[in-house]
C-alpha cells in the first residue's frame, strides 16, 4: 500500500478510534479524556502536513494515488469503496485538520467545566472522522455514508446543551432541512450508479466522458448531486438551519458551520466539476450567486455576533459555489481554504468575545443581558487586544482588501463570474451578484468589528468585569488570525495581487466532460478579466468599509435614523427576509393539517369505527370460545392428562433414588437387556 | 493354550464383571475406586491381546499406555476426592455423601 | 512348563480379583488387588508386551496402588467399618454381574475374530516411542496436560484448608 494511502488510513481511523473511547470510557479517563480527541487530531494535522510539505516540495498537481477494495461482491455487479489521494484531497485535509486542532483546543477552556465534557470531544471526534471520509472517499458510497455522518455529528453537536429547547430545536432543524437536500443527493448517486453500475468517481467520470450517461439525465445527476450541496452548505433555499446551529457551543460553529461541514458541499462541487452539464452549471451558478447577496443582506441587520456571522458564512458559500457554476471551480476551492481558515477565525474571535461577556455578566450578576448581542458590547478592544486584532485581519480578508487572503481568492471568483457575463450576457446578473456581496460583505463586517470593539462600552460595570482570553484561547486566534495574511497561500511569490503560489501550481483546473468550459479557456477569461475586476472588487470593498466607518466608526451617518427612514426594508432583512415564517406558512402548516385530517382519518374513523367495531365483535365471540375452551378443553382433557401424567410420575419417582450405584446397576441391566434382545 | 485369544477375552470378561460388581455393590469409595481399576485393567487386557492377535501392532500398546495414564489421574483425582470427603464429613460411605442431592 | 506357569497366572489373577471384590477389610482388598496386577502384568508378557507389563507393575503397583493404601489409612476409620450392604443389592447384583460375564465370555468365544498370525519382536518400547512421537503426539500431549490438570487438581482439592 502507498505512503499517502497508509496516511490517509491513519489520519481516517484515529479520530474514529478516539471517539470509541471517549464515548464509552471518556468519562473515567484523567481530564474526562480531552487528551485523546486532542492526541488523536494533533496526530492527523502532523500526518497531513507531512503529507502537504511533501506535496509542496515537488509541485506536481498530476499527483494521484487510489485504493480501493471490493467491499460488496453481487455477482452482476461489485461494489468498490476506497480512498482517493490527490492534491485537493492532501489541501482539505490539512485544512480539517488545522482547523479541528484549533478548535479542539479553544475548546480546553471554552467547554471548561461543562458536565458533559467527554461526550463533547467525542463529538468532536466523531465529526473529524466524519469528515475525513468525506474528504478522502473515491466513491459516491462512502461520500454518502460520511455525509450522512457528519449530519449526524452536526445534529449531536448543535443539539449538544438539549436542555436548552432552543439548542435541541435547532439540531433537528438542522438535520431535517439537510434530509430534504440529501434526497436529491441520494437521486443524484442513484442516477449516477443505474448509468456506470459503479460508485466510483473513476468509473462515473469514465462513464460521462464515454457518453454512457449525458443529456437531461446527466444535468439532473448534477443537480441531484449539487441539491446535497445546498442542504450541506447552506445554500437559498435550504438556507434556514445554519444561522439556527449557532445555537451549538462557539467552537463547533467554528469547525463545522463555518470552516469544514459546510464547506463540503463545495468540496463535492469541486470534485464533481467536470461531470456537470452546463445546463446544470447554470443552476449551480443562480443559486450560488442569489445566497450570496440574499444572506449577506440579512447580516446587515443580526444583532447577534454569531447570527450576523453565520449569515456571513452562507453569503461566502454561495459565493463558492457561483464560482463553481461559472467554471471557476479552483477559485471556489481556494475560497474554500482561505474562507476556513479567516472564518472560523472570526468565529473563535466571537467565541472570545461571547466567553468574555459571558464571565463578565456572571459577575455583575445580569442574566437579563445576552452575552452574544453586539448591542451590550462596545468598547472591548482595550480588554481583548489580542481578539481584536486576530479579527481585523480576518474582517480585512474577509472583505477582500489587498494583502489578506480573501482578497485573492474573491478576486479569483469574481474575475470567474465577470468572465462568464463576458460571454453569457443574459446572465449579467452574477456578477452584480458577485460585486453586490462584496460590498454588503464588507459594510457588516466593518459593523461588527465597530459595534463589539469601538464606541463606549454600553455596560460599563460588565466591562469592567471582562478578563482577557486564556492561553487555550488565544493560541487559535494566533495562529489563525496570521493565517488571513495573503502570504501563506502565494508562497513562493509574494506579490500580493497576482494570486500566483503554490496553491495555484498544486490544483490544476480540469477540463468539463460534460460540454462545460474547458480549463485552458477558463483561465484565459479570467486572466483578461483580471484587471478590472481587481480595480472593482478593491473599489467596491473600501466603499464598504467606508460606507461602515461612517454609520458606526464615526458616526456621520445614523443607523437608527436610515432604519425608521426605511422601516421595510429594515425589517426584512432583520427579519431574514421572512423565509421562515413563509416555509411555516406555504410548508408546516399545509404539512401539519393534512397531518391533523390524516390523523382524524385513522383515529375517528378508522380506528374507533372499523377496529373498535371489529374488537368488539371478536370479544363476543372470544367470550363463547373461552366458555367452551375452559369447561370442555382444560377441565376435562388437558387436567385429565395432567392428573394421569401426575399418577404415573408418583410411581416413577421411587426410581429416582439418587445413588449412582442404583444407576449402575440398572444400566448394567439395560446393557443386558439390550444384548439379549441382539442375541435372539 | 498360551496362543488362543479367548482365553485372554475371558479372563478379561470376568475381570470386566467383577470390577461392575465392585462399583454397583461396595459402599466404600475406595472400593469402588479399586473397582474401577479392576475395569480399565480389563479393558487393557483387552487392547494388548487384540495387538497380539490382531495384528493392531503397537497401536494397542499405546493405548494402553494411555488407559494407564488415565488410571493414575483418575485415582489421584478420586483419592484426593475421598480424602476431602473424609475430612468434611467423616465418612467415606458414598451413601451417607447425599449433600448435594435435592 | 509355560502351560503351567500361564495357568497358574491365570488363576492368580482371577483369584485375586474375586478376593478384591468379596473381601470385607479393604486392606486386604488392596492387596489382592496387588496380585491381580501382577497377574495382569504377567499376561502382558505373554502378550509380547514386555514394556507395557514393566509400566504395569511400576505404575499400577508402585503408584496407584501404593496411593489407594495411602487413602485407606487416612481415612482409617473405614477398616474397620461395617459395610453391610443392602442384599437386594448384593443379589441383583450378583446376578446381574454373572449374566454379564456370561455375555461377554459368550461373545468372546463365539466371534469370528479376524487373526493375523505375526512374529515376535525383538522389542516393543522403540516401536511404541515412535508411534507416540509420530501418530499419537496428539493424544500424547493431551495426556501430559491431562496429567498436569489432574496433579492441580489433586493437590488443590486435598489441602486441608478449602
Amino acid at each position: 500500500m502507498n505512503i499517502f494511502i497508509q496516511y490517509g488510513l491513519a489520519i481516517y481511523l484515529l479520530p474514529l478510534a478516539a471517539f470509541l473511547i471517549q464515548i464509552f470510557w471518556g468519562r473515567r479517563l484523567p481530564r474526562k479524556g480531552d487528551w485523546v480527541s486532542i492526541g488523536a487530531v494533533l496526530l492527523t494535522l502532523v500526518l497531513s502536513t507531512a503529507m502537504l510539505a511533501s506535496l509542496l516540495l515537488d509541485l506536481n498537481p498530476d499527483f494521484h494515488q487510489e485504493a480501493s477494495f471490493t467491499w460488496l461482491d453481487l455477482g452482476r455487479f461489485q461494489i468498490r469503496v476506497g480512498f482517493l489521494m490527490d492534491t485537493v484531497t492532501v489541501i482539505m485535509l490539512f485544512v480539517v485538520a488545522l482547523i479541528s486542532s484549533a478548535s479542539h483546543i479553544f475548546s480546553i477552556k471554552y467547554m471548561e467545566g461543562d458536565p458533559a465534557y467527554s461526550r463533547y470531544y467525542a463529538y468532536l471526534s466523531l465529526f473529524t472522522f466524519s469528515m475525513n471520509g468525506i474528504v478522502l472517499s473515491n466513491n459516491l458510497l462512502l461520500l454518502y455514508v460520511s455525509w450522512e455522518l457528519v449530519g449526524l455529528s452536526s445534529y449531536l453537536l448543535i443539539g449538544f446543551w438539549y436542555e436548552k429547547p432552543s439548542a435541541a430545536l435547532a439540531g433537528m432543524k438542522a438535520f431535517l432541512t439537510n434530509r430534504v437536500g440529501d434526497i436529491g443527493f441520494f437521486i443524484g448517486i442513484l442516477l449516477m450508479f443505474t448509468a456506470t453500475g459503479s460508485f466510483l468517481y473513476r468509473d462515473m467520470f469514465a462513464g460521462v466522458a464515454a457518453g454512457t450517461i449525458a443529456g437531461t439525465t446527466l444535468t439532473l445527476a448534477g443537480i441531484g448531486l449539487f441539491m446535497g450541496a445546498v442542504g450541506k452548505s447552506s445554500q437559498v433555499p435550504l438556507h434556514i438551519w445554519l444561522p439556527d446551529a449557532m445555537e451549538g457551543p462557539t467552537p463547533v460553529s467554528a469547525l463545522m458551520h463555518a470552516a469544514t461541514m459546510v464547506a463540503a458541499g463545495v468540496f463535492m462541487m469541486v470534485r464533481f466539476f467536470p461531470i456537470l452539464t452546463p445546463d446544470a452549471l447554470l443552476v449551480v451558478a443562480y443559486i450560488g450567486g442569489i445566497t450570496a447577496l440574499f444572506a449577506s443582506l440579512i447580516a446587515i441587520t443580526q444583532t447577534d455576533i454569531k447570527k450576523v456571522l453565520a449569515y456571513s458564512t452562507v453569503s461566502q458559500l454561495g459565493y463558492m459555489i457561483l464560482a463553481v457554476g461559472t467554471g471557476a471551480y479552483v477559485a471556489a476551492f481556494f475560497h474554500l481554504v482561505t474562507h476556513a481558515v479567516f472564518k472560523s477565525n472570526l468565529f473563535y474571535g466571537s467565541g472570545s468575545v461571547i466567553h468574555a461577556m459571558h464571565h463578565g455578566l456572571e459577575r455583575t450578576h445580569r442574566h437579563d443581558l445576552d452575552p452574544q448581542d453586539m448591542r451590550n458590547m462596545g468598547g472591548l478592544k482595550a480588554k481583548l487586544p489580542l481578539t481584536y486584532w486576530s479579527m481585523v485581519a480576518s474582517t480585512l480578508a474577509i472583505a477582500g482588501i489587498p494583502f489578506f487572503s480573501g482578497f485573492l481568492s474573491k478576486d479569483q471568483i469574481l474575475a470567474g463570474t465577470l468572465a462568464f457575463a463576458e460571454h453569457h450576457p443574459v446572465h449579467f446578473l452574477l456578477p452584480v451578484f458577485g460585486f453586490g456581496a462584496a460590498l454588503i460583505t464588507a459594510f457588516y463586517m466593518t459593523r461588527l468589528i465597530f459595534l463589539t470593539f469601538h464606541q463606549e462600552p454600553r455596560h460599563p460595570e460588565v466591562f469592567a468585569q471582562i478578563q482577557r482570553a486564556p492561553f487555550e484561547m488565544a493560541l487559535p486566534l494566533t495562529i489563525l488570525g496570521t493565517g488571513s495574511l495573503y502570504v501563506f497561500y502565494t508562497l513562493p511569490s509574494v506579490n500580493p495581487f497576482g494570486g500566483e503560489g503554490w496553491f495555484q501550481r498544486l490544483v490544476e483546473a480540469r477540463d468539463s466532460l460534460a460540454g462545460g468550459p474547458a480549463a485552458d479557456w477558463m483561465a484565459e477569461q479570467m486572466h483578461h478579466a483580471h484587471l478590472p475586476t481587481m480595480i472593482l472588487s478593491i473599489a467596491v470593498a473600501l466603499a464598504g468599509l467606508v460606507l461602515g466607518w461612517l454609520m458606526y466608526g464615526s458616526r456621520r451617518i445614523s443607523a437608527e435614523a436610515l432604519a425608521r427612514r426605511f422601516p421595510r426594508l429594515h425589517d426584512l432583512s432583520y427579519h431574514k427576509f421572512y423565509v421562515d415564517e413563509l416555509y411555516a406558512k406555504l410548508l408546516y402548516d399545509p404539512l401539519l393539517k393534512l397531518a391533523d385530517f390524516v390523523g382524524w382519518l385513522d383515529w375517528d374513523w378508522y380506528d374507533k369505527k372499523i377496529i373498535d367495531g371489529f374488537g368488539r365483535w371478536t370479544t363476543r365471540i372470544a367470550r363463547w370460545v373461552g366458555t367452551a375452551d375452559y369447561d370442555g378443553l382444560d377441565q376435562g382433557l388437558v387436567d385429565g392428562v395432567g392428573r394421569t401424567l401426575r399418577a404415573v410420575g408418583g410411581g416413577m419417582q421411587r426410581l429416582q433414588t439418587g445413588r449412582i450405584q442404583n444407576y449402575i446397576l440398572l444400566a448394567t441391566a439395560g446393557v443386558i437387556i439390550i444384548l439379549l434382545s441382539q442375541v435372539f | 493354550m498360551t496362543h488362543s485369544l479367548s482365553i485372554y477375552l475371558l479372563v478379561a470378561a470376568i475381570l470386566f464383571g467383577l470390577g461392575v460388581y465392585a462399583i454397583m455393590t461396595r459402599r466404600n469409595a475406595i472400593a469402588i475406586l479399586m473397582g474401577v481399576e479392576l475395569v480399565l485393567n480389563a479393558a487393557n487386557l483387552n487392547f494388548v491381546a487384540f495387538a497380539r492377535f490382531g495384528g493392531m501392532n503397537s497401536s494397542g500398546h499405546v493405548f494402553a499406555l494411555f488407559v494407564i495414564v488415565l488410571a493414575a489421574a483418575e485415582a489421584a483425582v478420586a483419592l484426593a476426592i475421598i480424602i476431602n470427603l473424609y475430612h468434611n464429613l467423616h465418612t467415606i460411605n458414598v451413601e451417607e455423601a447425599s449433600t448435594l442431592k435435592q | 512348563m509355560t502351560e503351567v506357569s500361564f495357568l497358574f497366572i491365570l488363576l492368580l489373577t482371577v483369584g485375586s480379583a474375586l478376593g478384591v471384590v468379596l473381601s470385607r477389610n479393604l486392606i486386604y482388598s488392596a492387596v489382592f488387588l496387588l496380585f491381580t496386577l501382577l497377574g495382569i502384568a504377567g499376561l502382558y508378557v505373554f502378550l509380547w508386551a514386555d514394556f507395557l507389563a514393566g509400566v504395569q507393575i511400576a505404575i499400577y503397583i508402585g503408584g496407584i496402588l501404593v496411593l489407594i493404601l495411602f487413602g485407606i489409612m487416612l481415612t482409617h476409620k473405614i477398616v474397620s467399618v461395617n459395610i453391610s450392604h443392602s442384599s437386594l443389592q448384593r443379589g441383583v447384583g450378583g446376578l446381574l454381574t454373572l449374566a454379564l460375564i456370561a455375555f461377554l465370555s459368550w461373545i468372546a468365544l463365539r466371534t469370528p475374530w479376524r487373526m493375523v498370525s505375526s512374529q515376535e519382536p525383538l522389542q516393543t518400547v522403540g516401536r511404541i516411542g515412535q508411534e507416540l512421537m509420530t501418530n499419537f503426539l496428539l493424544p500424547f500431549e493431551v495426556a501430559s496436560v491431562l496429567l498436569l490438570g489432574a496433579l492441580i487438581g489433586a493437590a488443590l482439592l486435598s489441602r486441608r484448608d478449602t
